[in-house]
């Protein structure tokens, strides 16, 4: 399984959940995972054209995936995905 | 400059510090930080940077303290509703400590007053409540190389970060360019619990005496995620992106612009 750490603003979307767990060869099928049992998430993190929105990066194991091969970044059991998106209340 | 006895006696516990001693101290009474916003992340930051003896404190704020600013801007007090922020802001931190100098701005942040008010300053701190005010900042501490301490609350969780430019990581190595209105909450509808403020103020303030002391190990190509539900600190990796628009090997920003209306979409003006 893949653990995915669930941002404050996408909460409402897992019920509040900060954490998931689903299955997932890649970034881009945890995406498609994740949209299936928590419908909706897909359009909070892709754009129009499926490609991640330009303020939310993603994280494998604490690494930006812009640095591995982005939403191709393969996923193994026990990985753990964050999802940052930018904040801006100050 | 030489320290009075009261301000020996004011900085003992500084100058109690191996790593600060009077020599540190002299430099903190010969800084000058800027405050962009005096709200939320502003007020703590502004509170122990005066409490700390920093010569001047600079803030640039437009707003005039609302009711709903009391939860969390602790630099504004009840009476003060209705008053200039900055102005309200001058009063708490020489009435905490009359060795500092205040210079007040009040006017909102632009492409326009942003480089000729940072080029007075050591150490930028954001404290601003909307994301092309955040961009703004990042942007013009690149063009005038001035080392920049980044903070954002939301809901239970907030982040701090230290970007030196040219050095490590900017906010646009990190996030590219500020979410369209009405996609990401940054209005006062999503919330923040108040205290959230005052952990990152108060983190961004030593992050600043950090800078200005030249002790320890910047937060920076960090991003420090605080999630106040679970008393949980998450450190997250960042890298200069060699592609970053602004501080990259291509950089197709070469000058200031105001990236959007900072409060399109918003169903009322927020107030951090």
């Amino acid at each position: 399984m893949i653990k995915v750490r669930i941002p404050t603003p996408l909460r409402p979307l897992t019920k509040g959940q900060g954490e998931v767990e689903t299955k997932a060869g890649s970034v881009v099928e945890m995406i498609e995972a994740l949209n299936s049992t928590h419908p909706g998430i897909k359009d909070r993190l892709c754009d129009e054209t499926g490609e991640l929105r330009r303020f939310v990066n993603i994280y494998v194991n604490e690494e930006d995936i812009r640095f591995l091969t982005g939403k191709d970044t393969p996923l193994k059991d026990g990985d753990e995905v964050s999802i940052v998106p930018a904040i801006a209340g100050g | 400059m030489e320290f009075t006895e009261e301000q020996i006696n004011r900085y003992s516990r500084h100058i109690l510090l191996p790593e600060v001693g009077g020599k540190g101290q002299k430099k903190i009474a010969k800084s000058r930080i800027l405050l962009v916003g005096a709200g939320g992340l502003g007020s703590p930051a502004a509170l122990y940077l005066a409490a700390a003896g920093v010569g001047t404190i600079g803030l640039i704020d437009s707003d005039v303290v609302d009711l709903t600013n009391l939860q969390r801007q602790v630099l504004h007090h009840t009476p003060d509703v209705g008053r200039p922020k900055v102005l309200s802001g001058k009063e708490k931190i020489q009435a905490l400590n009359p060795d500092v100098l205040v210079s007040m701005y009040e006017e909102r942040l632009t492409a326009g007053n942003a480089l000729k008010i940072f080029g007075d300053y050591d150490v930028v701190i954001d404290g601003v409540d909307n994301f092309p005010a955040k961009f703004l900042i990042n942007d013009a501490c690149f063009f005038a190389g001035k080392p920049l301490v980044h903070g954002g609350i939301l809901r239970f969780e907030g982040r701090v970060t230290t970007i030196i430019p040219k050095k490590s990581a900017c906010y646009r190595c990190l996030f590219k360019a500020p979410p369209p209105p009405g996609l990401v909450a940054s209005c006062q509808e999503a919330g923040v619990i108040g205290v959230l403020a005052g952990i990152i103020g108060t983190i961004q303030a030593t992050e600043a005496l950090k800078l200005v002391l030249g002790i320890g190990r910047p937060l920076t190509d960090r991003l420090l995620d605080f999630d106040a539900r679970k008393t949980q600190f998450r450190e997250i990796k960042v890298r200069r992106n060699p592609n970053c628009a602004l501080c990259g090997e291509h950089p197709t920003i070469t000058e200031l612009f105001d990236d959007g209306d900072p409060y399109a979409g918003c169903a009322m003006r927020p107030s951090a």
